[in-house]
């Protein structure tokens, strides 16, 4: 099989007959022009030992990425180990059985190669981008870590890496402004005990606790290649990729079957307020809700709720906090979409010589007219138009984070069909404005939520 | 962890492929691991072509086709940056390209947004150091309704007054949040310690909150007159267009464009002079846990001869996760997140960095080993680790022009700094011709270790004692309006 082609552009209506005509001020009509469909071609197959693996060709750069999706995160963790996940993700780059610590990075840049990984809550994704001439390094590479990481494995390593790690804890939120506020934030949320309920960096005891026998441990549990999916992305052969991969992760061995995760749904009954300082300058306000998951019914809906509270200059809060009144600095809002729960967030920064009091009257008001009536046609279809390009935009780059790679991993972890794209796109195009007003009447209610505030320190 | 001799890797690798030789039963069944499998012949390069032309006005164009995804990239490009900002009123080239989109032609700066967000594009208007642009990204169907605006954006701004105002507010407020932000605090420390308050380099990009306080829409209005003009500009297009279709739309939305006055001038930056010591300045951030550590002098403009060279050496020392820094600091010692270095090039010499935000109670032990490893670059570097760093360079050279907006910003680097037509083919040709002599020559030419500021911004009382144990040079103390001036009034 030999695909040339690896986005399937099929034929549109083009804008032509516009050209050179004048565009009305308000509504441009070409922004109803339909989009050609989104297809992305992928070949998959299961290996023996249970890994799921995706092939797609895209030949417009001579790159290849291979992506690689775990289904585990920091909601697996155990109360005295949080972090735990994330620590591990960074010892799946030191080394494994035929690979001496130092030569994973060594080797792939030795051939012009880039690579990451990053863990969240509901899983733990890794990548490497290679120049197409070094794909098979790459997979012997995400092979031999997958079957013998822990051939080299030492409690020397782990020390090492704990202490990156605590490094990125200190740098990415104890010392960056607000960063505590995202902490506290999820711990407001969910209750004890729930595996949303700490943050994926962990706590700081608990990094020191994380032992060389849990790494031995996880590694059994989690990283079994049927808890696993592979995609291998770019300028393929998908023939002699097939070949390739069956080569490389054939003798990887077959772990046990990883138990879903189940937890009892979760619901806040009143309003949770506390009040943080931090070495800021400004307050700052966080509201949030939890919603539902990830794809459920108003999952969608939320993201549009989002668009049109804080979305561009013309959106409701935006337009009337940042630019009418200018009380507010900045203001932001999104639906965070997560396989168990979801949470709603907004955060507003006011100007200096205004509070957060000011700005949460003024969010609380709008978001009651939201409620109270569905969002304009033209406030709806902007928000769509903004989510269809940006699917598109997402064509552009096939490795990475967020490359095409990562996003037929994503979609094959979330549904179970790496081609997604369309469906995803559908949620959008399907809502109605009264679709967007239920959502936030349903899910945004102003007496079950979560008031966090940051105040500067030196106004204490 | 210790970096590996090339001698002692090649030597262990020749014993398992022997022991795994011996058995060579195994080896039909699994895969041999005893070594990485070779790459192939590194693929071609295949460079995109590059239609040049110029619409009835002069304006060149650039057309570069992409059919893979339906989405173009189009950006107008002038050659003004905010290295061109007059003394005493840095920041005008940030604040006017800002105020672009802020009303022009009929539309208000709300309508502009509304009609940008229908499309789905993305219209960004902004300054950089030696050039400034208008970048629109959208949808190929929603080009020819996205270009009329974005021509309204670039020919006829109408900088209203009350949207100054706003902008200033914001800019203003923004200068007071950025107080709040170690590694901005290092970064502006670091700059102003090297090139002093009155070059261009030394202050950020936004200007002063006095600059920003004072800034009158006729000083937009002059910038504009004299930056944004068809003979200051290029318009470059890339993705899933052809030429026929696209250049009457391009013809239709800037081929009226006339240049009124004279052409611009560029400012002449001066010259700095060579630090003669090394000196320590401190920023205070009481409780910080970590410092914010940048080390470095003036270096190079993007002119130098030594560009290929000073990549490959960079490379080496902090420019890959591999690289001398990081694996000291991150991975040895653990005493960050990430240590790195770069070389910024500009029109004018730009700074060299070593940078690494450190834990709090390890600052004088993390400078130590920067150190260390600043001053061994100035050695001969080993054949193995040389060859890697070219690698690194070169092959993946080909991979950066993956994107619209990849190939997009790649086209604007060879317009601004006026790049040979045969750089990006010569590119990996040039790196792979750095000999470990040439990394020898520019580390000793431009790591002069005493010559480095070294700029912290973190917990003084708890850093400085080891700080000054080390003798590295005087310590100063700098305070945050020293960085920053004084603390912005807003909305006055």
């Amino acid at each position: 099989m030999n695909y040339t082609r690896t986005l399937l552009v099929l034929p549109w209506l083009m804008a032509g007959g516009s050209v050179g005509a004048q565009t009305p001020a308000t509504l441009p009509a070409a922004a109803t022009a339909p989009m050609p469909k989104l297809e992305v071609d992928y070949t998959s197959f299961t290996l023996p030992n249970g890994l799921r693996v995706i092939l797609h060709e895209d030949h417009s750069v001579p790159v290849v990425t291979v992506n690689t999706w775990y289904h585990v995160g920091s909601a697996r963790e155990h109360t005295g180990r949080t972090g735990f996940a994330h620590l591990f993700e960074h010892l799946m780059f030191m080394g494994s059985g035929h690979v001496r610590p130092g030569e994973f990075d060594e080797w792939l840049e030795s051939v012009g190669g880039s690579n990451n990984g990053s863990t969240a809550e509901d899983r733990t994704n890794y990548w490497i981008n290679v120049p197409s001439n070094a794909l098979e390094l790459a997979l012997f590479l995400e092979s031999d870590r997958m079957g013998y990481l822990l051939d080299t494995m030492t409690p020397q390593t782990v020390d090492a890496q704990r202490d990156v790690v605590k490094n990125e804890r200190r740098q990415s939120y104890e010392n960056r402004p607000y960063g505590q506020a995202d902490i506290t934030l999820t711990e407001m949320l969910y209750p004890e005990g729930h595996p949303y309920h700490w943050p994926v960096i962990g706590y700081m005891p608990d990094l020191t606790a994380a032992s060389y026998e849990d790494v031995v441990a996880f590694f059994k549990k989690y990283y079994a290649p049927s808890n696993a999916s592979l995609v291998v992305a770019g300028d393929i052969d998908t023939a002699k990729t097939r070949a390739l991969v069956e080569k490389w992760f054939g003798d990887v061995k077959a772990g046990a079957q990883v138990e879903p995760l189940t937890v009892p749904g979760v619901a806040l009954t009143g309003v949770q307020r506390k009040t943080l300082t931090d070495r800021v300058q400004l307050p700052k306000l966080y509201l949030a809700w939890l919603t539902p998951p990830h794809l459920a019914p108003s999952d969608a809906a939320l993201d549009v709720v989002a668009d049109v509270l804080t979305g561009g200059k013309n959106s409701r809060l935006y337009k009337r906090l940042v630019y009418d009144l200018q009380i507010a600095q900045s203001i932001d809002a999104a639906q965070n979409s997560q396989a168990l729960s979801s949470f709603f967030v907004i955060e507003a920064v006011p100007r200096p010589g205004h509070t957060v009091d000011e700005l949460m009257k003024i969010i609380d008001e709008e978001i009651k007219t939201l409620q109270g009536a569905p969002p304009t046609d033209r406030e709806l279809q902007r928000s769509v138009n903004g989510i269809e390009a940006s699917f598109y935009n997402r064509m552009e780059r096939v490795g990475g984070f967020g490359g095409k790679g990562d996003q037929l991993n994503s979609y094959y972890t979330i549904t179970g069909d790496p081609d997604w794209f369309n469906e995803d796109l559908a949620r959008y195009r399907a809502l109605s404005p009264s679709d967007v007003q239920a959502a936030a009447a349903a899910f945004l209610p102003q007496d079950r939520r979560v008031e966090l505030t940051v105040v500067p320190e030196r106004s204490q | 962890m210790r970096p590996i001799s090339n001698t002692t890797l090649r030597g262990l690798l020749a014993a398992v492929v022997l022991a795994t030789f011996a058995a060579p039963l195994a080896a039909q069944q699994t895969p041999n691991r005893s070594k990485p499998p070779a790459a192939g012949p590194a693929p071609a390069l295949h460079l995109p072509a590059i239609e040049k032309l110029q619409l009835s006005n002069g304006l060149p164009v650039w057309i570069v086709e992409m059919h893979e995804v339906p989405v173009v990239q189009v950006s107008l490009v002038l050659s003004t940056g905010s290295a061109d900002d007059p003394p005493g009123k840095f920041g005008v080239a940030s604040l006017a390209m800002a105020m672009l989109t802020e009303g022009a032609g009929s539309r208000s700066a709300l309508e502009i947004a509304d009609a940008v967000d229908f499309l789905g594009a993305d219209l960004d208007a902004s300054s950089g150091i030696d050039s400034s642009a208008v970048r629109l990204h959208v949808p190929a169907a929603r080009l020819a309704a996205a270009l009329p605006i974005m021509a309204d954006v670039a020919q006829r701004p109408t900088f209203p007054a009350d949207e100054l105002e706003r902008q200033r507010d914001d800019r203003l407020t923004g200068l007071l949040q950025a107080r709040d932000d170690p590694p901005t605090i290092a970064a502006l420390a670091f700059a102003r310690v090297l090139y002093g308050p009155e070059h261009r380099f030394g202050t950020a990009t936004v200007g002063t909150g006095t600059t920003i306080a004072a800034f009158t829409a006729d000083d937009l209005r002059a910038f504009y007159r004299s930056a944004i003009r068809p003979d200051n500009a290029t318009l470059l297009v890339v993705g899933d267009v052809t030429r026929s279709t696209v250049v009457p739309l391009l013809e239709s939305a800037f081929g009226a464009w006339r240049a009124d006055g004279p052409a611009p001038a560029h400012r002449t930056l001066p010259t700095v002079g060579e630090r003669t010591a090394r000196e320590v300045y401190i920023v205070d951030k009481p409780g910080a846990p970590q410092s914010q550590v940048r080390i470095g002098s003036v270096a190079v403009p993007r002119s130098t001869p030594d560009y290929f060279p000073i990549q490959v050496m960079n490379t080496i020392l902090g420019g890959s996760f591999s690289s001398r820094l990081n694996l000291n600091l991150r991975e040895e010692h653990g005493y960050t997140y990430g240590a790195g270095s770069s070389f910024d090039m500009r029109a004018a010499p730009g700074p060299f960095a070593a940078t690494a935000g450190v834990q709090t109670d390890k600052t004088s032990e993390s400078l130590t080993e920067f150190f260390k490893e600043l001053d061994k670059i100035s050695e001969t570097v080993p054949a193995d680790e040389l060859a890697r760093a070219k690698n690194y360079v070169a092959l993946r050279f080909p991979g950066g022009f993956e994107t619209t907006a990849d190939i997009s910003r790649r086209l604007e680097e060879l317009l601004v700094y006026k790049l040979p037509d045969d750089y990006f083919a010569k590119y990996v040709q040039n790196i792979q011709a750095v000999s470990a002599a040439d990394v020898r020559r520019v580390a000793r030419k431009y790591i002069q270790t005493g010559r480095f500021a070294v700029v912290i911004a973190g917990d003084r009382a708890t850093i400085e004692p080891g700080v000054k144990a080390l003798n590295l040079g005087p310590i100063h103390e700098l305070s945050v309006e020293d960085v920053f001036g004084p603390e912005p009034k807003i909305g006055q």
